[in-house]
């Protein structure tokens, strides 16, 4: 019989052996993708039971979780939500996150590879795991300004620092509180949500770098002078013929400069007086003589068609193949089917103020750990580097003359050399303009570079303009950043 | 008195001094005080689970339910040793520790869940496990005292035998019978519901082993060879049919998957320790087999069963009625212990449905890990392995043969029910032997700990019958 007991010990060990096996199959080799189903209600019950951690601008928390006292342990709040909604997004229980709770959610929420042994620190000591604060670039005087600056406005702002490629301002309206999102009762916020969602505003969309981009209009004409005076070779001074109507290639449309009649007197005109003067006619003639493919390579260059992280996913701007001469044309003032964010036309901007390179815009200054160890500091990079310094340097002394004497006067501070170029974009018969200004100063030593959209022709239908609507807003954002 | 054969070797290799007394090799006082070591191992234990729990849950010292739930338990089986130093001296010192401890802990984490799902007093099923953990101790005490030497259980063979189809029929009848998860193993009596299925478990092995001490000639030595090996005549094969008759009929009328393995494979383990032939557990696991597959198709139960251990991923199954939602959530929760757990009171285990009694291991192991499972299993296999020194050292062969019948059905068991839960097999319903709660499960389980310990109690007394 004891032969027969050995035997039925062995099957015994056996099926224990399975045991051991199958679970360490399931909590060691499997945990991850078992913690990573979709259905594991732990896994979504474990990021809100966390402490996630704040978004910091100049060091105090714009947004940050406090203690609550449901299921959930903590409340995401946000101090001046609508002030920073563009650039925080929001943070829901199951619906979604945008902004930089979405671009940066691994290190908020303490989960990035980085903040992995501080995990396992906190299993071991017990304490409530935490995630790291990330602190912006964002300069809240400047924040602050543009806000007030574009008052009640449809449209947006960005400030950028263009020898770094630091956001300093970011601003989208109209604005929405995250805070009204944040709660903890799931059919209040799709209700919310959905009230957001439908309204005819779309205050969800942070148009400094997303939704229905806009047509850029004359704030292209750097883009088409750029192609000019580097990938064509023509000087300055080249001249063009001074029409007061310019009939489109093959079609019967007629071109008419801003304003009606010609670009100043003469029978020929400069590539820098129609710049200056932000003249349409001289431009297309000017796109059609350099031809579809050099200014196609320059927007490229430029940073059309691309999208990049800052952190925020940013659309890539629209510049489509050009089919005709006509369509060739109209893209060189900024019309027809180019399409552009702010952060686009900022760019612009930035390549003219930083000697031809383009620093990667960026919101995230550092991450640090709960501990305050410094987890990621920012790094200047380079995104692009579309004009050489000659041609950034006539282009910044062509924008100073547009806001000295030029078309972009409404930007002029005191005491302040300002670049600028403005914008007024048609979207169509008897639509509203899309009024524009980009620019950057002190133009010597820029500081910051900026770029103001304002959709819906600012309340003005078809008369308002660039000059008029978007540089004076402008202007308070570089004054808040120069008078500092 | 020891084997005579190993004292003379104790007494060659130790100088003859003329004046010591001969070695005893055992000390019944000895044994008894290592046992009282570990059971005060055991309830330290179990107290620091419960403060772990409170700790872990409520942030802060319930100084009353720790009494209730620490010291309740202590005292009990404190109270047990105390009369095991008196009615069975030379026991086997592990067993009653070893159960212990995994009671207590399961108790912790049954007080665990409660909490989370905000029960307390008699609604919380920790107070309502620690009253069962009482009973069943008093009874396991009762049987250790009444029965003075397990030999006698032998006359009673057939008495076991309608014990066990009566315990078995119970939950069938009406009037008394309930259905609770779909299964019909339950019987009401007022505000208690009890499954004799458990007990009835205890009433088998004994039935079998008093049978097959008596048949195993028969049913050895007689047959036709085939394929090398000695297949029994169909005349023998009446028993073999009959316990697969009732383990199906377990598996038609009372849906429970489980029970009938546990039946059948105890009896098909028992069969082939008394004859010594493998056809029997060819024949056994062939018929087994045969019978689950034919359910499979014909059962929805079932074949629900089966589609749900093969595919439990799968959204449709995932949905269904009686799909994998529970296996899912189970593995959820394994998944979300990892190595170390998340610690008692930290994890989320009442998100499985069952997290109390059928999932009591998911739940453990969620809030103690791997690692805690690991050391759960190894207490089993402790347990079991002193259950099988019980069997190999047994006297005779009724003695030997209850041995492995009840140390079988408590691995057995475990493997049902842990082997379901982290998907080696289909997911039947039982429960884990001492932790899960349940009153019917811990009264068995108990009683097998008094038939063990008053086995090893009986073979270290007697001296071993040449058979």
């Amino acid at each position: 019989m004891n032969r027969e007991l050995k035997r039925v010990t062995i099957v015994i060990l056996a099926m224990f052996a399975a045991l051991f096996v199958s679970v360490t199959t399931i909590q060691f080799f499997s945990a991850d993708a078992l913690a990573n189903d979709a259905r594991n209600a732990r896994t979504i019950n474990a990021s809100y039971s966390k402490q996630r951690g704040p978004i910091l601008v100049a060091g105090q928390p714009i947004a940050q979780s406090v203690p609550s006292n449901d299921q959930y342990k903590y409340q995401r709040t946000y101090t001046n939500g609508p002030l920073y909604s563009a650039v925080t997004g929001y943070f829901t229980l199951d619906q979604g996150t945008t902004g930089i709770e979405s671009a940066m959610n691994q290190e908020l929420s303490g989960t990035s590879d980085s903040q992995f042994l501080s995990q396992l620190n906190s299993i071991v000591t017990g304490q409530n795991p935490q995630g790291a604060s990330v602190e912006l670039t964002i300069d809240p005087k400047v924040q602050q300004a543009a806000y007030d600056a574009l008052g009640s406005l449809k449209g947006a702002v960005i400030a950028v620092d263009p020898k770094t490629g630091r956001i300093l301002a970011m601003v989208s309206k109209p604005d929405y509180d995250p805070n009204i999102l944040a709660v903890h009762d799931t059919d209040k916020v799709i209700s919310t949500y959905n009230d957001l969602l439908n309204n005819a505003n779309s205050p969800l969309i942070n148009r400094t770098l997303d939704g229905d981009l806009d047509p850029p209009g004359s704030t292209f004409k750097i883009v088409t002078s750029s192609t000019a005076l580097q990938a064509a070779g023509l000087s300055a001074d080249y001249q063009l013929p001074n029409l007061d109507g310019y009939p489109l290639p093959g079609s019967s449309s007629i071109v008419h400069n801003a304003g009606g009649g010609t670009c100043g007197p003469g029978a020929t005109v400069s590539i820098q007086t129609a710049f200056v003067l932000s003249c349409n006619i001289p431009m297309a003639e000017l796109g059609v003589q350099i031809g579809r493919q050099k200014l196609t390579d320059m927007a490229k260059a430029y940073g059309y068609t691309t999208s990049f992280d800052s952190p925020i996913p940013v659309e890539a701007s629209q510049f489509p193949n050009i089919g005709d001469d006509a369509q060739l044309a109209l893209s060189s003032f900024g019309q027809a089917s180019v399409r552009s964010s702010p952060m686009q036309i900022v760019e612009q901007s930035m390549a003219v103020a930083n000697g031809g390179v383009i620093m990667q815009p960026n919101l995230v200054d550092s991450v640090r750990a709960p501990d305050l160890t410094v987890l990621k500091q920012f790094e200047a990079k380079t995104l692009q580097t579309p004009i050489t310094s000659i041609t950034a340097s006539t282009l910044s002394s062509w924008m100073v003359e547009a806001v000295d004497s030029g078309a972009a006067t409404n930007a002029r501070i005191d005491g302040v050399k300002v670049a600028g170029k403005t914008g007024t974009a048609e979207n169509g018969a008897g639509d509203p303009y899309t009024l524009w200004f980009t620019g950057f100063a002190p133009a010597d030593n820029p500081q910051v570079a900026v770029a103001v959209v304002v959709q819906n022709g600012g309340g003005l239908g078809e008369s308002g303009t660039g000059n008029d609507v978007a540089a004076p807003i402008a202007k308070k954002v570089l004054e808040a950043v120069l008078n500092k | 008195m020891a084997d005579p054969g190993v004292m003379t070797i104790v007494n060659s290799v130790q100088p003859a001094t003329g004046l010591r007394p001969p070695r005893r090799i055992r000390v019944p006082e000895k044994l008894r005080n290592l046992e009282l070591f570990l059971l005060l191992f055991s309830c330290a234990i179990n107290a620091g689970a419960v403060v772990m729990v409170q700790l872990g849950a409520l942030g802060s010292i319930d100084v009353g339910q720790l009494v209730l739930l620490g010291a309740g338990l202590s005292i009990l089986v404190i109270g047990a040793h105390t009369a095991l130093r008196f009615v069975a001296p030379n026991a086997d010192p592990f067993i009653l520790p070893i159960a212990t401890l995994l009671n207590g802990i399961g108790i912790a984490e049954i007080y665990r869940i409660d909490i989370e799902m905000n029960q307390t007093g008699w609604d919380s099923t920790a107070v309502r496990q620690v009253v069962w953990s009482a009973l069943a101790i008093a009874i396991a005490l009762a049987v250790i005292v009444a029965l003075r030497n397990h030999r006698v259980l032998q006359r009673y063979t057939y008495v076991f035998m309608v014990i066990s189809g009566i315990l078995l029929l119970l939950p069938i009848l009406p009037g008394i019978g309930k259905e609770v998860y779909g299964a019909r193993v339950w019987i009401g009596i007022g505000p208690l519901s009890f499954q004799p299925g458990e007990v009835a478990k205890i009433a088998l092995a004994i039935f079998f082993a008093g049978y097959l001490v008596s048949r195993r000639d028969s049913l050895s030595f007689v047959g036709h060879k085939f394929l090398g090996m000695r297949f029994p005549r169909a005349r023998d094969l009446g028993p073999i049919l009959v316990i697969w008759a009732a383990s199906m009929g377990v598996i038609i009328f009372q849906h429970d998957l489980g029970t009938a393995l546990l039946y059948f494979g105890l009896f098909v383990v028992m069969i082939y320790v008394a004859t010594a032939r493998l056809s029997w557990v060819i024949l056994g696991v062939g018929l087994f087999l045969a019978g689950a597959l034919v359910a499979s198709q014909v059962l929805t139960y079932v074949n629900d069963r089966f589609s749900n251990w093969l595919n439990p991923f799968a959204q449709s199954t995932y949905d269904e009625i009686g799909g994998s939602y529970q296996l899912v959530q189970g593995l959820f929760g394994l998944a979300n212990g990892g190595l170390i757990g998340t610690g008692l009171g930290g994890g989320q285990p009442s998100i499985t449905p069952l997290a109390q009694s059928d999932y009591i291991v998911a739940s453990l192991g969620e809030e103690l890990g791997m690692a805690g499972l690991f050391a759960i299993l190894s207490l089993y296999l402790l347990f079991i392995a002193r259950g099988l020194r019980i069997s190999f050292s047994g006297t005779d062969d009724f003695s030997r043969l209850l041995g492995i019948g009840l140390t079988f059905v408590i691995a057995l068991q475990c493997f049902i029910v842990v082997g379901g839960v982290t998907r080696v097999i289909p997911l039947t319903g039982l429960t884990t032997p001492f932790l899960a709660a349940g009153g019917s499960s811990l009264v068995a389980n108990w009683m097998i700990v008094a038939l063990l310990l008053r086995l090893s109690d009986t073979v270290r007394n007697q001296p071993r019958l040449v058979v």
